[in-house]
């Protein structure tokens, strides 16, 4: 077995824990954490598959711009339960 | 219908509250002082009663949408699972796929003039289907600004805008310096390696839609650490308009253009340049431009309207 093999198994494996850990997990900021790291994850499946291209946008996409786009959402539900409280 | 239709449209009701129970709009007969006491009490069985028949309703469409979820979840595995055995074996010859395949890889550089071969098929060949995603990225803006636009419609006081939700010390992350360092020091590589992956899309990995959606990203590190009144300055909401506008149209035009003269065998004219140079594969670099603007623009445009609904300055 050589080193490239063990490396993508383990990073399968990975892929299929964070996938399912997404859905088990109860506090939604860390949901979306597992679901940032699991678009990193295929970030570098994409280049061990030799597709540079989508790795960049999966990188700026599924990492970035979506995980971001989940963590104001939630920020703007947290601050309206907030102001519920408050009142 | 069409009442009820506007009413649910509006948000003044929504036909699945007794079944959900997510009713937003607070009941305006709940106005118990005006009963007798008897009348109190019957309303309270009638109550209790609705209350168990909407619980047993409740229950009732739990079940079966649990049923109805773990059937639809088995059939799209088994079509997946059938795809995939109908697919010819890995690394082993296909006859059918192998024509096209051997097309773009002997004649993609010469009729493309693109070293980068994805940029080639994508903008070139099948030009179409990123036309398409263009578009679907801006339907999915549009979307967005229905549901989250601050207009009169769904404002909660009168005087709410943007400027008040921004100045909101809840939301506001501006004076964080952490961010701040981090967006100083970071930003301007973010920039350059976006515009580097939009500019080099015909001779290296990457292109439109990776560019823009790296520049939409440092946009909104950007508006993230220096707050929104720095870049309203320059990313206006007509200015947004414009450039999909322009970068849609342009596409939509060159592309036509291209395909109007190839299928009519006459010469378009469209220098293709020396392959490997940055002035190469003749329409792909304006191509790429405009697809990467048009994401670049939505990127941040959903951010601005998740953030305080609206797209950018006014």
């Amino acid at each position: 077995m050589s080193l490239l093999v063990i490396f993508r198994s383990i990073l399968l494996i990975l892929l299929i824990v964070c996938a399912i850990a997404v859905n088990l997990t109860k506090d939604l900021l860390r949901a979306v954490i597992i679901f940032m790291s699991y678009s990193s994850i295929m970030c570098l499946i994409w280049i061990l598959m030799e597709s540079p291209d989508l790795a960049i946008t999966e990188a700026a996409v599924g990492a970035g711009i979506s995980g971001t786009l989940f963590l104001v959402t939630l920020k703007k539900l947290r601050a309206e339960d907030h102001t519920e409280e408050n009142e | 219908m069409k009442e009820r239709f506007f009413k649910w449209f509006y948000g003044e009701s929504d036909p699945m509250e007794h079944i959900l129970d997510c009713a937003e709009v607070p009941d305006e007969s709940r106005e118990e002082w005006k009963y007798e006491e008897h009348e109190i009490e019957r309303e309270i069985s009638r109550r209790v009663h609705t209350q168990s028949v909407i619980r047993a309703e409740r229950r009732g469409f739990y079940a079966f949408y649990l049923i109805i979820a773990v059937i639809s979840c088995l059939m799209l595995i088994g079509v997946l699972l059938f795809t995939v055995s109908q697919l010819p074996r890995y690394g082993v010859e296909n006859p059918r796929a192998k024509e096209v395949i051997e097309r773009y890889v002997e004649k993609g550089l010469e009729e493309t003039g693109a070293v980068n071969i994805v940029s080639g098929m994508i903008l070139d060949y099948r030009a179409f289907d990123t036309l398409g995603e263009s578009h679907v990225l801006f339907t999915a803006l549009l979307c967005v600004m229905i549901l989250l636009r601050l207009d009169e419609k769904n404002k909660r006081t009168r005087y709410e805008n943007y400027y008040t939700v921004l100045a909101d010390p809840y939301y506001d992350i501006s004076t964080d310096p952490i961010m701040r360092i981090a967006a100083t020091i970071t930003l301007p590589s973010i920039f350059l390696f976006g515009i580097y992956i939009l500019l080099n899309g015909q001779i290296s990995p990457g292109g439109g839609f990776s560019g823009g959606a790296v520049m939409g990203a440092a946009l909104i590190i950007y508006a993230a650490a220096f707050g929104f009144t720095v870049t309203d300055r320059v990313f206006t909401y007509r200015m947004s308009r414009c450039i999909t506008f322009l970068s849609l149209a342009f596409y939509s035009f060159a592309k036509g253009y291209v395909f109007f003269t190839g299928a009519n065998g006459i010469p378009n004219g469209v220098p293709k340049g020396t392959p490997g140079a940055v002035l190469s594969g003749g329409l792909i670099l304006p191509l790429d431009i405009a697809v990467g603007m048009v994401v670049a623009c939505t990127m941040f445009g959903f951010y601005s309207l998740f953030r305080r609904g609206s797209i950018g300055g006014e």
